[in-house]
């Protein structure tokens, strides 16, 4: 059976008739045309499906969209304004944060959420932060320069 | 990884969900748990109940009963809540173990009671606290259930099928106390874990997770037989064998961080 959500995405407000399996992840890319949160896993362990959901950090192949009604998402493109990237997404490119780039949408989200609750963290907080994200190339050492550096900036 | 096909309702009120409930339909919390297995298929409920729009029932508060927390808390708002934090750590710290920070943001104390994962976390310190669950009914009302009493079986709770978990009553502390966890690295399911309840002079209890189908209740810290379990879980991350070891070895880390707190 079908039904009509209303969400927020990246500030705009959109509806669409959905059935209710349909997973958070899928309607962003199939249905919204949203391809920047990635499909690993979907088993809700790596965390490349990462995004936004009234500001906190979701895996959203782990959620179906029907949950999300009348919420507002976030998802990697909403994050440069006007054509200036965002200061963790800025870290990432200066730091070499990524090497294949398939997690680094989800990296980010997560990234964003941990300087939004720890604008300061330790090296051992960044890890702790980001242990919902898997990168298969980086070693994960340029990821946590990225943040601290990002850190840096958004003081 | 597609679901079977459902119906979908989100729950007005606490009432409306228990009437749903009633009706057969299978209540989505978090749905860190439920969600998954639809995923797989291994579950397939034909109705689903939303919780999430419940206003209200996500509360942690205190009275002389005891520091109470809505069976919506998500797990990062008992890891981060102040008044736990203050007044039952354990518990907080607890949360603080669970999956990652995306599924604590969404992963609720009550769905995680209800599903009783045999490695899930808040089952060993629930039975170490002697907390207390809240369960509600359309039909029968609120009644309370001890935690070692709820958690009956692997998956199974003494919550009836048409009971919902309400709240959960937990102590306020007055012993030291630590959470200690070998956690499977992929999932952060716990292996074992063991939740620690220690006075000044060593004696306490222990409630251990993932060792068997049940948490395990220890109501003397300084008897260790009850590890020994010929009932250990094995799986391919952890024979029996090993689990029971480490269980040993995790209680006895547990044990020394909280009595350095007490």
């Amino acid at each position: 059976m079908k039904r009509t959500i209303t969400v927020t995405i990246n500030g705009e407000t959109r509806s669409d008739e959905i059935e209710a399996r349909l997973l958070l992840i899928h309607y962003l890319r199939e249905v919204v045309g949203l391809t920047g949160a990635h499909i690993g896993c979907e088993t809700s362990l790596c965390g490349a499906c990462t995004v936004e959901l009234d500001g906190k950090a979701v895996k959203s192949c782990t959620m179906f969209a029907v949950q999300a009604n009348g919420r507002s998402l976030t998802t990697i493109e909403g994050l440069a304004k006007n054509g200036e990237l965002h200061p963790v997404q800025e870290a990432f490119w200066n730091e070499h944060g990524l090497q294949c780039g398939f997690c680094t949408p989800g990296m980010i989200m997560a990234s964003k959420q941990l300087l939004e609750r720890n604008p300061n963290p330790s090296e051992g907080e960044i890890r702790h932060g980001i242990e919902g994200n898997l990168c298969r190339c980086t070693g994960y050492q340029h990821i946590v320069n990225a943040v601290r550096t990002a850190a840096e900036r958004m003081k | 990884m597609i679901p079977h096909s459902f119906d979908y309702a989100a729950a007005t009120s606490f009432a409306d969900a228990l009437e749903q409930v009633a009706a057969g339909a299978k209540p989505l919390s978090g749905g860190m748990s439920l969600i998954p297995m639809m995923k797989l298929r291994l579950a397939a409920p034909e109705r689903v109940v939303d919780l999430g729009r419940i206003q209200g029932l996500n509360y942690i508060h205190q009275d002389q009963a005891g520091i109470h927390v809505g069976a919506l808390a998500t797990h990062f708002e008992v890891e981060t809540s102040a008044l736990l934090r203050a007044g039952c750590p354990l518990l907080s710290e607890t949360a603080g173990w669970i999956g990652d920070v995306q599924i604590r943001n969404r992963g609720t104390i009550g769905g995680s009671v209800a599903h009783a994962d045999p490695s899930a976390d808040y089952p060993a310190a629930l039975v170490a606290l002697d907390a207390r669950i809240v369960v509600a009914s359309k039909r029968g009302g609120e009644r309370t259930v001890g935690a070692n009493d709820f958690f009956v079986d692997a998956l199974t709770t003494a919550a009836e099928p048409d009971e919902l978990v309400k709240e959960i009553i937990v102590p306020v502390e007055t012993m030291g106390t630590s959470y200690q966890k070998l956690l499977q690295p992929a999932s952060g399911f716990a292996i074992v874990g063991v939740a620690a309840r220690i006075g000044q002079d060593g004696h306490g209890r222990l409630g251990v997770t993932g060792l068997g189908a049940r948490p395990i209740l220890i109501t003397d810290a300084t008897d260790l037989a009850a590890l020994n379990t010929t009932e250990a879980n094995s799986d391919i991350h952890a024979a029996s064998a090993y689990r029971r070891e480490m269980a040993k070895v995790y209680a006895r880390r547990a044990i020394a961080a909280a009595r350095a707190r007490a």
